[in-house]
């Protein structure tokens, strides 16, 4: 399988404050992820609000330049030309498109701008893709504000695809609609990625999502994977304690996936005054001194990369 | 006798019944979760219990008693004096529900001072308490953080603190949970269940995630386009839904098409103000729909479980 | 077309506004047909009727209804080839501040740091300014005139253009539809007039029609100094200065002026206002 976007070790950092009273603060918002997209396949990312997903999706489709780190994008190192290979599909379907745009011309804009075809060809392409989305030819000329929030998301997973992109990074897409239209909006993107071989990174927090779309999971906690591997073995035998209270705190329907033994504590860290050693360490129910003091790297077992001291004993 | 019942519930915005005709009925002490898509009423309905349902909206009940008080014949001053003390009501987002100018505690306290609830004396030393109940460390500290201070999950301890100030017998929770992380999440569950089962009220919670129903309700009501279509006890409801509706919506859930490639979906959408259809309102969506269904609405059936279907599954007959 | 129809409904819905609208239909009719409206020249005197009074007062006549000023021209005359000027400096000045404005605008917005300091706070400076007084100021420097006057209240409308668009700009920027046509590899122009700026018509509309109020008050202020238009030329503003001395022998040379700006001003206030409701709460359904 073709490797379509390669992130090594990736870094993004934000200096803020810097008031006249305060010092400079860094928020390491994206602190040292790593991992391969090949054709056709699905990373989800998971972890809560804080823990630098969306500024990864962010990185990922090169709106921001990360501030160490490399990002290659079929072998070569990103440029803004090989980002139309990278488009987007954002959580909130309200915001993402423009009011005063009709749906044909949000869906012909990306080719404008990047002049491929003629007036009637791009119309020709806006109108092939919304039929591939399931939207209805007379739905061209309408706006946004006349659509629901499940067709607004159809129309936003439309625009991604006309410049007919390797990768689609999916920022939480399916987390402000009801039940019902997330099932929807799910199997499109999933018929949609066997139909055009897409890769998809997606960004979520509902772990009941992710478990249903995705092959490899990471799972994020500050700016850094705390666990990475195969969903199978990641939702099957969680090794991170973070990743165990994440699926402890998930409410299930079914009885017997709950997992009381868990006790679910404590919130995230300031981001601006990190611990010193493990992130998690103010949390979890393992800590002793070597977690507070030395930060564990991520080390593999059988496959998944795990970044903790006990990973042996823990589970 | 319940502590709260109504009967036939109607809330109108204009030429749009936002709830149309529901029945509702809470126990002291139990938990109850009024669960539905967005625009099935369930947040509208609560509203009206509180009282809290302003022009343009209308509402009209044929009974609405709180522990034998009839709230339709309270005047608005009244009926103010009594929620608030024993009705309280929680919010989705914690961090515009609270006054972002004055400090956490004094928000608390007054809440306390009007209902005078306790001696003026005493209002600091019971804020300190009420935000130690709610899980909020080093109290004391806290009574003069502002909201923007705090993160949303301790916003939303501080909204149950305020909520549960004067011992409300019955606690109204809107999606508390629905704008916070996972975690946070199980934590205000798991403090709302504490607080319900150590004071004995009765609790209300309205939310959209059948997770969250099943692991905290006793009874559980399915909400659709305004309607009650469903109320079962929570066990029954997901080991044996009657409505094709909420049968549908539980199947969709990811966490149960294990294997599946494809989720299975509802067609169609919510109806909206100018496409309700005749008959059932969910005729239209419906895998089992028949002639009947299209031209007359199904009345609510059932003892133990009751539904709103002409055609409910797990039926043997 | 169904959106303008959805607008003028919730437009329609202000008694006020559409009272507004009518004045200012009314208004730019007379202003475009002065030549065939008005009974006389605004300049030709008429030595044998010095301040005549209006036709319903004693010694008042047809032949000039609102009556004369002191060197015999006809108010009437006077005042539908005014209309036509305080249209003029309406329209001149908003468009001048409104260009110039969202130009700086959504310069600031996108270029932000440096360039967005030195902009806003340039704006904050001649903000500092009572209005007048910097039109004033200005005018000094410019000389007295009527282009001039319209320069200067363009000026000093400024800073309100500025920090409306770029307010509305940077909100803008934040959402997510930007992000996209962004990540599609739109270049800054595009995003700047295409894709933000359309989203921000709605308020810049509002403040405009508002401002075109202000532009023929402020321009008649600076007429009434002296430093606006110059006589005879029938400037609304000049003649109500040119009338001061008279306000006890002849009310109606300074009464029939102030009216009109009065009218004129209240009607593009209550459009305005209109304006606002109706778009306000963005494209509701």
């Amino acid at each position: 399988m073709t490797v379509v976007m390669e992130a090594r070790d990736i870094r993004r950092h934000y200096a803020v404050g810097g008031g006249l009273f305060r010092p400079k603060g860094v928020v390491k918002s994206v602190d040292g992820v790593s991992f391969t997209l090949r054709v056709g396949q699905t990373l989800a990312v998971v972890g809560e609000s804080g823990c630098g997903k969306s500024t990864l999706a962010r990185v990922a489709t090169m709106l921001e330049p990360p501030t160490s780190g490399a990002l290659l994008i079929e072998g070569a190192p990103a440029t803004p030309a090989a980002g139309r290979q990278v488009q987007m599909v954002f959580q909130n379907p309200y915001g993402s498109l423009n009011p005063r745009k009709t749906v044909g011309s949000i869906l012909m804009e990306p080719l404008a701008i990047n002049r491929r075809g003629d007036g009637p060809a791009r119309e020709a392409a806006a109108r092939a893709m919304m039929a591939k989305v399931g939207l209805r030819p007379e739905q061209f000329a309408r706006y946004p504000h006349m659509f629901s929030g499940g067709q607004r998301q159809r129309i936003a997973i439309a625009r991604a695809l006309m410049l007919g992109p390797k990768v689609v990074v999916a920022d939480e897409p399916v987390s402000a609609l009801d039940v019902s239209i997330q099932a929807q909006v799910l199997n499109l993107l999933m018929d949609l990625q066997d139909e055009f071989q897409l890769a998809y990174l997606f960004i979520s927090h509902d772990l009941g999502v992710v478990r249903h779309i995705a092959r490899d999971v990471m799972v994020m906690y500050l700016g850094r994977p705390v666990e990475f591997g195969p969903k199978e073995q990641v939702f099957a035998w969680p090794r991170h304690p973070y990743t165990r209270m994440l699926l402890a705190a998930t409410p299930s329907v079914d009885p017997r996936h709950r997992k009381q033994s868990i006790t679910v504590r404590g919130e995230l860290p300031s981001p601006l005054n990190p611990p010193a050693g493990c992130a998690f360490a103010s949390r979890c129910p393992h800590a002793d001194n070597r977690c507070r003091n030395e930060r564990p790297e991520p080390r593999d077992f059988g496959g998944v990369k795990v970044a903790c001291h006990y990973a042996e004993t823990i589970g | 006798m319940a502590l709260l019942e109504i009967r036939n519930l109607v809330v109108e915005f204009g030429r749009f019944r936002a709830v149309d005709g529901v029945d509702l009925t809470v126990e002291a002490g139990e938990i109850l979760c009024v669960v539905g898509e967005s625009g099935s009423g369930k947040s509208v309905s609560m509203l009206a219990v509180m009282g809290l349902i302003g022009w343009p909206g209308k509402v009209s009940a044929d009974v609405m008693r709180f522990d034998g008080i009839d709230l339709l014949g309270l005047s608005p001053r009244a009926r103010r004096k009594l929620v608030g003390r024993d009705i309280a009501m929680v919010f989705q987002e914690p961090t515009t529900s609270l006054n972002p100018c004055y400090p956490v505690g004094w928000q608390i306290a007054e809440s306390l001072r009007a209902h005078n609830a306790v001696p003026r004396a005493q209002v600091r030393d019971r804020v300190i308490e009420l935000l130690d109940q709610v899980g909020i460390p080093a109290p004391a500290s806290r009574l003069g953080a502002f909201p923007h201070q705090l993160s949303g999950g301790m916003n939303q301890r501080v909204m149950i603190a305020m909520a549960i100030s004067c011992n409300p017998r019955l606690l109204i929770a809107d999606e508390p949970t629905t704008a916070l992380d996972v975690t946070i999440q199980k934590q205000i569950l798991d403090l709302l269940v504490d607080l319900q089962s150590k004071r004995g009220m009765a609790l209300a919670l309205i939310t959209h995630d059948m997770g969250v129903v099943a692991e905290t309700a006793h009874r559980v009501q399915v909400m659709y386009a305004g309607q009650m279509v469903e109320e079962q006890p929570t066990e029954a409801l997901f080991t044996k839904p009657h409505h094709p509706y909420t049968a549908a919506l539980l199947a969709a859930l990811p966490e149960r098409a294990m294997g599946a490639s494809r989720l299975p979906t509802i067609p169609g959408m919510v109806p909206g103000i100018d496409d309700r259809p005749v008959g059932c309102l969910f005729n239209p969506r419906c895998g089992r729909v028949q002639e009947i269904c299209r031209t007359s609405a199904p009345p609510l059936i059932g003892e133990a479980a009751k539904f709103r279907c002409y055609f409910p599954l797990g039926e043997s007959a | 077309m169904s959106a303008a129809l959805t607008f003028w409904r919730s437009f329609a819905v202000n008694r006020g506004a559409v009272l507004g609208l009518a004045v200012m239909l009314g208004l730019v009719v007379l202003a475009v047909l002065a030549d065939i409206a008005a009974p006389y020249s605004p300049i030709e005197q008429f030595r044998d009727s010095l301040l005549t009074p209006p036709v319903w007062q004693e010694g008042g006549t047809w032949h000039y209804p609102l009556g004369t000023d002191d060197v015999g021209r006809d108010i009437l005359s006077r005042l539908i080839f005014g209309a036509r000027l305080s249209l003029m400096i309406g329209l001149t000045v908003v468009t001048l501040a409104l260009c110039l404005g969202t130009a700086l605008g959504l310069t600031a917005a996108f270029a932000g740091g440096i360039v967005d300091v030195v902009i806003m706070r340039t704006m904050d400076v001649v903000l500092v300014f009572p209005s007048l007084l910097l039109a004033i100021v200005v005018v000094a420097i410019l000389g007295p005139g009527l282009f001039n006057a319209m320069m200067a209240v363009a000026i000093v409308f400024l800073p309100g253009y500025t920090r409306l668009v770029r307010a509305s700009a940077l909100s803008e920027l934040a959402r997510d539809y930007v992000t996209a046509t962004r990540s599609a590899g739109a270049g800054t122009l595009r995003l700047m007039f295409n894709t933000v700026l359309p989203n921000c018509a709605a308020p810049l509309i509002v403040q405009a029609s508002l401002g075109f109020s202000g532009a023929i008050l402020d321009a008649a202020a600076l007429g009434f100094l002296g430093l606006g238009a110059q006589p005879p030329t029938p400037e609304w503003g000049t003649m109500l200065a040119g009338a001061l001395q008279y306000y006890q022998r002849a009310w109606w040379v300074l009464t029939f002026p102030g009216l009109a700006i009065l009218i004129t001003v209240l009607a593009f206030n209550l459009l305005g206002d209109g304006l606002r409701d109706a778009l306000d709460p963005k494209l509701k359904r």
